[in-house]
């Protein structure tokens, strides 16, 4: 918010400047801008899913008997059924239901921040802050499990006939999942899954860290001084959504 | 500029509780629809149907995240509309890899 006073001159117009227009600061406009920029990122990763994945045949038969295969588009729910500490358990899409549950709790521990900001309330602020990046760092190590169980893979395997990295069409029996070949489906699945779940965890990776810094700014008293608590409205912009695009991702990754 | 002193007592309002239990009506609704989602994908038979439902649900929860949790509907109209109408190109994004993807399920299969 500007310090210095300018008299609105009405024959300046709404957009002939000394005020705001949108009613929102710098800081909180270009927050918006920048998650209109980063919603067509995440848009068109998630439509390049749906491309790649219908110029694959679907899997046709019936659920229960679904068997991996690179020939077909694999049906999610069978392939993100682990569970950790229940190894070998087929509990289809509770992992990821899991996750989703911590995200949104804590998008609302957040928007608690948001409200005691609007009241000044230190206390407060500290407290939902601190429980909002627990919710962060709790969803960032589920992702890092079903990551290190989707790379590793099952027990079983798939066999598989594929064209190796030296160019040889080979069949063998392939474990887990890397860039070139993996046991789930046909190779854009996986690489969709890391580059769409990666650049996921890596938004909330940085959230995280955004919020560690308003927790501390909020904590010594910083936000105190400047006489506002605009700051965490602002991450809490980016971190709401961050759980808009994982509501996306888990639906048309997981669900559909 | 307060920013110079040490020490400003900004004033600490009591929580408005109806605020406050408006966030946490917001959330019981987010969860309630993932279990709908979740209980959906078990009990229904995959198809163009269930494709709409899970898409419409999600616009519903994407709806409440940004309006409720963003504070989105509070704002001017002008920012309002700088934010929603460039979407409608996602609808073209859509629309032509669509067709793309369809075109070349047909060259392959």
């Amino acid at each position: 918010m500007s310090s210095t006073a300018i008299e609105i001159n009405s024959k300046r117009g709404t957009w002939g400047g000394g005020n705001e227009p949108l009613k929102a600061s710098y800081g909180k406009l270009m927050m918006w801008f920048f998650l209109l920029s980063d919603i067509f990122t995440f848009a068109a990763f998630l439509i390049t899913y749906g491309a790649i994945r219908v110029s694959y045949p679907a899997f046709g038969g019936h659920v229960k008997e679904f068997t991996s295969s690179n020939e077909y588009w694999p049906v999610p729910e069978m392939i993100f059924d682990a569970v950790p500490f229940l190894h070998g358990m087929h509990a289809p899409l509770v992992f990821v239901g899991i996750m989703t549950f911590i995200l949104i709790m804590s998008s609302v521990t957040m928007v608690l921040a948001v409200e005691a900001g609007h009241r000044n309330d230190r206390n407060d602020v500290v407290k939902w802050l601190l429980w909002t990046m627990v919710g962060g760092i709790t969803f960032l190590s589920c992702q890092a499990w079903e990551w290190s169980h989707f790379i590793h893979g099952t027990d079983q395997g798939t066999m598989m006939t594929f064209v190796n990295s030296f160019g040889e069409t080979v069949k063998e029996v392939v474990y887990g999942a890397n860039l070139h070949v993996n046991e789930y489906g046909p190779a854009p699945f996986a690489q969709l899954f890391f580059f769409i779940t990666g650049f996921h965890g890596f938004h909330v990776t940085i959230g995280v860290v955004l919020l560690f810094l308003a927790f501390y700014q909020a904590a010594v008293g910083v936000y105190e001084r400047r006489g506002h608590y605009e700051m965490v409205e602002k991450i809490g912009l980016y971190w709401h959504f961050v759980d808009l695009v994982w509501v996306f991702v888990f639906t048309f990754y997981y669900l559909v | 500029m307060s920013s110079h002193e040490n020490k400003t007592t900004l004033e600490v309002l009591p929580r408005n509780k109806e605020k406050i239990r408006k966030i946490w009506k917001t959330a019981l609704i987010l969860l309630v629809i993932t279990a709908v989602e979740f209980f959906l994908a078990f009990t229904m038979e995959r198809g163009m149907l269930l494709f709409a439902i899970f898409v419409g649900l999600t616009l519903v929860k994407a709806s409440y995240i940004m309006m409720e949790f963003m504070h989105l509907k509070d704002e001017s109209k002008t920012l309002f509309w700088s934010i929603m109408l460039p979407l409608i190109f996602l609808i073209w994004l859509l629309i032509a890899l669509s067709k793309e993807g369809t075109e070349i399920f047909m060259l392959r299969w």
